[in-house]
């Protein structure tokens, strides 16, 4: 389980509790953040769920798949060095606390 | 509707799935600020179908992650969901619609976003217990909780029909260790999506995962015990496939009784212009439901998450008085064990072939994309773990540019060059 803060480009923030397991797309879409979208449900195939991840955290994070790389290359906002797929990101107790923003729009 | 929606005006969306959904945020993303209401035929709140035949089939998902949207989220965006609501017909004199219930919802501008329904088999023994189709997720459970039965009890597990639905479940028993075949009518996979080589390439995958796959398959008659439960594919040189789960993809019809029986024009589907209007004003389709009026004239039927949201932001535009034609390149996946397959353009018409990347090597590496080609003009491109060139491709096709099949070929040649700037 892990507590993961979503800050929406607004500035709206929401805390979410995700049982292990849970990718951080499906928290939001659950929870009716509007910022992620998750088109594909989670196929790692429409990068509508592009965020970004608290800089010094990102060590907490396994490495994105070449398949997630290649996706990001298309997400609808600026594409940062901390630009993650939601989707691809299960909860783990070793997220506990992480921050994720939202960017502006996902299409 | 000759006018946009005003702000007191009421929407009624018939259907829950991905398209009604969109339709109905898109409404408030929009500004609309009258009642929505959802009508969902199912129990269960709006969920993503796509890991339906994949992660939901093989267990690895709980109910909660499935959802797309739940009731609450729904209800904070003013949005009125209704469960378990069969439409029985639409009025559109009195704009009206009649539920199962015997009670009507008034409506200003209507939304038809009602699906699709798997095609049956028409053939002895189809409707014996154990004979499944994939569309809804207690279609999945059903499916899923026989493929434990066959698991318990040692039984082989048959697919008919060698489409994207038949080849994903396919490849979720192969990984529950379950015994597979696949009996495909025609002489190859996919044959009416994929290039031939792509088709023989996922033939030898299947295979190489221990799918036996029949082409040309011709299947007689399902064999039903005295149960009741379906227990083999007879074939029709009189052969039998021994099945305790027949598994039947051969295709959907549109759901468009409803638009049938109201008069609205329909032909494979409830006919829509790219705003995705109808031929009465107050009323919208998006989704699998439609069959789409394209510039050259001919309709078009698409079934994919990609039509479903752009027609519903369509769908929503119209009602709001706008134009937002459905002009961007169509795009579709599939995952089969640990190979996504991604598509951009259509392929029909095609008359040449490139395969960029590693096509021939060994399986597990494989990473390319065929290209179809009519002429000289790139159509569309397949990519199989390949989703660079996916994306550089729907880029071509949205800019109307065509590498050369050389071009499309040489793995050195950067094709985003063709467009930078």
């Amino acid at each position: 389980m892990a507590n993961i803060t979503y800050i929406e480009s607004n500035g709206q923030s929401t805390t979410i509790n995700l049982n292990d397991g849970w990718s951080l797309m499906q928290g939001a879409t659950a929870n009716g953040i509007d910022g992620i979208v998750g088109e594909c449900g989670g196929s790692c195939a429409c990068a509508t769920c592009h965020c970004y991840v608290d800089e010094a955290r990102l060590g907490d994070l396994p490495a994105p798949s070449a398949g997630e790389l290649d996706m990001l290359e298309n997400v609808a906002s600026e594409r940062k060095p901390n630009s993650r797929l939601a989707c691809q990101i299960k909860a783990t107790a070793a997220l506990e606390g992480l921050i994720i923003r939202l960017p502006e729009t996902q299409e | 509707m000759s006018t946009p929606l005003q702000a007191d005006d009421t929407v009624v969306v018939i259907g829950a799935g991905q398209a009604g959904v969109q339709t109905a945020e898109a409404l408030r993303t929009l500004g609309f600020t009258g009642a929505i209401t959802l009508l969902g035929d199912e129990s269960h709140a709006p969920y993503h179908r796509p890991p339906l035949s994949k992660a939901w089939m093989a267990g690895e998902m709980d109910a909660a992650q499935l959802v797309m949207r739940s009731p609450e989220v729904l209800a904070r965006k003013n949005i009125t969901l209704r469960t378990d609501c069969t439409v029985r017909a639409i009025d559109r004199a009195a704009k009206t619609v009649a539920l199962a219930d015997g009670s009507s919802l008034p409506y200003s501008g209507l939304v038809l976003a009602t699906g699709s329904t798997p095609r049956r088999l028409s053939l002895p023994g189809a409707d014996a217990k154990g004979v499944l189709a994939l569309r809804s997720r207690d279609d999945a459970s059903a499916i899923s909780a026989q493929m434990a039965v066959c698991v318990e009890k040692g039984l082989g597990v048959v697919v008919i029909g060698g489409g994207f639905i038949g080849l994903e479940v396919a490849a979720t028993a192969r990984k529950k260790g379950l015994t597979v075949t696949v009996l495909e009518a025609a002489p190859r996979l996919l044959g009416r999506v994929l290039a031939p080589v792509l088709s023989d390439w996922y033939a030898a995958l299947h295979r190489s995962h221990g799918v036996h796959l029949v082409l040309d398959a011709k299947v007689a008659a399902l064999d039903v015990d005295a149960a009741g439960s379906v227990s083999g594919v007879r074939m029709a040189d009189g052969s039998v496939v021994p099945a305790g789960l027949v598994v039947v993809g051969i295709g959907v019809a549109a759901n468009d009784q409803l638009a049938v029986a109201a008069g609205l024009s329909c032909e494979r589907g409830i006919v829509v212009d790219a705003c995705g209007r109808t031929n009465d004003a107050a009323i919208v389709a998006a989704g699998d439901c439609t069959a789409r009026r394209v510039a050259d004239g001919s309709l078009l039927r698409l079934e994919s998450v990609q039509n479903a949201t752009e027609q519903g932001k369509s769908a929503a535009a119209a009602l709001m008085g706008q134009d937002r034609p459905f002009t961007a390149t169509p795009w579709f996946w599939s995952d089969q064990y640990d190979k996504k397959l991604q598509m951009a353009g259509l392929s029909m018409g095609a008359d040449a072939w490139a395969v960029r990347g590693d096509m021939a090597g060994e399986l597990a590496t494989a990473s390319f994309t065929v290209f179809h080609f009519q002429g000289s003009r790139l159509l569309a491109a397949d990519s199989v773990n390949a989703s660079k060139d996916h994306l550089t491709v729907r880029k071509l096709l949205d800019a109307g540019v065509s590498p050369t099949p050389q071009q499309a070929t040489d793995a050195a040649f950067d094709l985003a060059s063709l467009i930078a700037k």
